[in-house]
């Protein structure tokens, strides 16, 4: 028994040598690896699509119960930048696409150039959505002590928004709730940066990693996977920009 | 070569050590440290939540002490509330959702299927290590303090009203979901992708589906979990009104969070031990589980419908009435598919050959305990009752029954099952058998008086309570150090055991999984040539028929 066992290791061992590097132990085929390692990419993204849908949920429950504080918080927002990195990001998630098929068509260059700029467009997303976070620090908007109502309970106070918007004064009671719309605008768009700053760290080191070629050898899981995690951070922000900035324009 | 399944049935009386297995491959604390095989990644799972586990025991030990008399002379009432929110916290996250996935889940769900490894090794590293970060971080907060909320953290008491480590509680809550998450990840895509040839959906052995339904609900509700825990820290920290009524939050909106991931938990934590259940009641009663497709879909069942029943938590809260009756009746459906399965095991039972090793004995008291704590909850599910009964000691009765008397008996069953797997050697039969009738014996003496002190109106939560009381309680912790007493035995002879227990052989208890088809213990890539199935799970009549084959052969061979 014991000598059967050494010999099927030594077989074992000899159809291991025959495998592509980049192929574990415990894969019987690179098809395989590559499919157990998309579907688990997937499985994360349902775990993610749960983690926000807790805060969407706050949303349309505070959203329902708040309407009038929720429109005019909504209206504070600066749909022009949420638009501009609207595009900016859209815009990275086709570069991003690009980087995979330049992966899998195994050119090396092209795979460098088109992460370096989702890297590129990644970062001016989060610099644009610094811009709006200081205008609402400017304006006291930001939840917590400084918390100010002026720009509610007296709208002509704050003459570039009534310009457009032209909104009523909102009773006292009411005006309050503006700051949990606030709250939820820098929990889900704070949330939705922290997953760019992962994203973009991660397309850093691939950056490197590219550039010495470990993508266009056959083995570009890693990079199809990670553009999964890029679109997905993307439709997240397509939510947000429609339920944060849009929906309350009109009204 | 790899045409046919390996049969092993090899004379236990000759058996030896294999010199080559995973816990000789490698040696040298690092080489567990950094391991990436399943194997070793549940020997560290295994320590690490008895460990666990014997802490909040130790926090149990507490609790039922203070209460052997109606005042409150152990320790004072704050201390008391700090006792029983660490041993809530610890029991809940750092033993009972590991500890039947991480541990025989990881060691045997590969092996069962046929596989080398889980699909994602280093994940699972990744998720041991994650555990422990999470269970260092409240150990820490019990030395600088603990935390009084209840397990719960119930807002607005954990956001507004408590001064205690609410933070370092919840990060730690936070840090040991995301180990479950990756151990749930891990196995769905194992079992998806990693099957050996001939292994169908259907020839799975069932431990293999409740750990599947249960991997479902640890990837999809534990993220819900968690977000609800970073609102109540931000909350804590920056003032954000999300479930604070001055601002226009709701306290209610977290219990839906909460509740939405924690009901499910119950069937994370109950799930993996129904199936360990399958495994031992089929082996000993040397029968396939009777009506195989009900009992795996059963715990899909379990599954579904364990995400449609969290609101049963409010029903006092100030939930609509018509919540409470939509909820009332998802709760009660619920006991559909557990009432299932409890049937098809006893009808396995039936004209099966019977024996009564230790893991049968567990089972069996798995199999009463679970049923009484199911049914009680039905007690719970429905909403008159409910009023009665919320917040007293019946609801502690209740989810000990399910969780100790379940899962804990389960856990205990599986881990006798397959210990001479996992070591090579046997644990001593008949002081075990006897460990399992005191835990019995304690437990019952435990938790039975505290439906009877819910019953009367006995409150939950308190150090102190009225004199007539007493004697139940007398009773309870008097079980509870007999309970102390059975759980120590396993401890002290499995350790015993691992030096001085007999040899296994590949299959003392002749199975018929796949992990028993190996060497014990298992080689580093579990199996020498790769395993093909081609029986169904739990085929007896096949192996009998295999043994009559090699019996006939060596009767040739010595002919």
């Amino acid at each position: 028994m014991q000598d059967s066992q050494v010999h099927a290791d030594n077989t074992a061992h000899s159809v291991h040598e025959e495998h592509p590097a980049y192929l574990r132990h415990h894969f019987n085929s690179a098809e395989q690896q590559a499919d157990a390692a998309g579907f688990a990419m997937w499985l994360f993204l349902l775990t993610e699509v749960m983690f926000f849908g807790g805060l969407f949920t706050a949303y349309l429950v505070y959203r329902n119960w708040y309407y009038p504080a929720f429109v005019s918080g909504s209206h504070q927002l600066n749909v022009v930048w949420g638009a501009t990195n609207t595009v900016v990001l859209i815009f990275s998630s086709f570069t991003m696409a690009m980087g995979v098929w330049c992966a899998q068509t195994r050119r090396r260059r092209g795979l460098v150039l088109s992460l370096a700029l989702t890297f590129i467009l990644g970062l001016s997303f989060l610099g644009i959505k610094t811009i709006e976070y200081r205008e609402k620090i400017e304006k006291h908007h930001v939840p917590g002590f400084h918390y100010s109502l002026q720009s509610f309970l007296d709208p002509q106070s704050d003459p570039e928004v009534y310009a457009e918007y032209h909104d009523k004064a909102l009773e006292p009671d009411m005006a309050r709730h503006t700051e949990l719309y606030f709250s939820l605008y820098f929990l889900m768009t704070g949330m939705h940066a922290l997953h760019m700053i992962i994203g973009i760290g991660i397309l850093g080191f691939m950056i490197l990693r590219a550039w010495a070629g470990a993508y266009t050898a056959g083995h570009e899981t890693f990079v199809v996977n990670f553009g999964l995690y890029w679109h997905f951070i993307d439709i997240v922000w397509i939510y947000l920009f429609a339920l944060l900035y849009l929906i309350s324009r009109h009204q | 070569m790899s045409e046919h399944t390996i049969v092993s049935l090899p004379d236990q009386a000759t058996a030896r050590i294999p010199k080559d297995n995973y816990i000789t491959r490698e040696n040298g604390l690092l080489s567990w440290l950094l391991t990436s095989d399943h194997k070793r990644i549940a020997i560290l799972y295994l320590i690490s939540i008895t460990f666990f586990f014997f802490i909040g025991g130790a926090l149990a030990g507490l609790i039922r002490l203070e209460l052997l008399t109606p005042q409150t002379d152990l320790m004072a009432t704050d201390t008391y509330n700090k006792v029983f929110t660490m041993h809530g916290i610890i029991m809940i996250f750092f033993f009972l959702v590991p500890s039947v996935p991480a541990t025989l889940g990881n060691f045997f769900i590969p092996m069962m299927i046929g596989a080398k490894d889980l699909a994602l090794p280093r994940i699972n590293l990744l998720s041991w290590y994650l555990y422990i970060a999470g269970g260092l971080l409240a150990l820490y907060t019990m030395t600088v303090g603990g935390v009084d909320t209840g397990w719960t953290f119930t807002t607005p008491l954990s956001t507004h009203y408590v001064n205690t480590n609410v933070l370092t509680t919840g990060l730690a809550a936070f840090i040991a979901g995301f180990s479950s998450i990756f151990t749930g990840l891990n196995f769905i895509v194992t079992i998806h992708k990693m099957r050996a040839p001939g292994m169908t959906w259907f020839r799975l052995p069932l431990f293999i589906w409740a750990n599947y339904a249960a991997s479902i609900l640890m990837v999809l509700a534990t993220p819900v979990v968690a977000i609800a825990i970073v609102l109540i820290a931000l909350e804590r920290t920056l003032g954000i009104g999300v479930f604070d009524p001055t601002k226009g939050g709701d306290p209610l909106l977290f219990q839906h969070l909460f509740w939405f991931y924690s009901h499910p938990a119950v069937y994370i934590m109950i799930l993996p031990g129904m199936g360990v259940i399958s495994e031992v009641i089929s082996t000993f009663s040397r029968k396939r589980v009777f009506g195989y497709t009900a009992v795996a879909f059963s715990s899909v069942a379990i599954a579904v419908f364990g995400f449609f029943v969290w609101a049963h938590h409010m029903f006092i809260m100030g939930i609509s009435n018509y919540a409470v009756l939509v909820f009332s009746l998802l709760t009660m459906l619920v006991a559909v598919p557990s009432a299932i399965k409890i049937f098809n095991w006893t009808f396995t039972l039936y004209k099966g050959s019977i024996t009564f090793e230790t893991p049968m004995l567990y089972a069996f008291g798995f199999l009463g305990l679970f049923t009484i704590g199911g049914m009680t909850g039905v007690f719970l599910g429905s909403s008159g009752t409910d009023i009665h009964l919320t917040e007293t000691y019946f609801i502690v009765a209740h989810f000990h029954f399910v969780m100790v008397g379940g899962m804990l008996m389960a856990f205990l069953a599986g881990i006798h099952f397959w210990w001479p797997k996992m070591t090579g050697r046997m644990y001593p039969e008949k002081i075990s058998q006897m460990a399992a009738v005191i835990t019995f014996v304690g437990f019952n003496l435990t938790f039975f008086p505290q439906f009877i002190l819910g019953m009367l109106g006995m409150p939950r939560r308190y150090a102190s309570y009225p004199p007539e009381f007493q004697i139940l309680n007398v009773f309870s912790t008097a079980g509870a150090t007999i309970l102390g007493v059975g759980y120590l035995l396993p401890v002290l002879y499995l350790i015993w055991s691992l030096r001085y227990g007999a040899i296994a052989g590949d299959n003392p208890w002749q199975a018929t999984g796949l992990e028993w088809q190996t060497q014990s213990p298992p080689l580093t890539e579990n199996f020498a040539v790769m395993p093909v199935m081609d029986h169904e799970a739990y085929d007896y009549e096949w192996l009998e028929k295999q043994q009559q084959a090699q019996k006939e052969t060596g009767e040739a061979s010595a002919g």
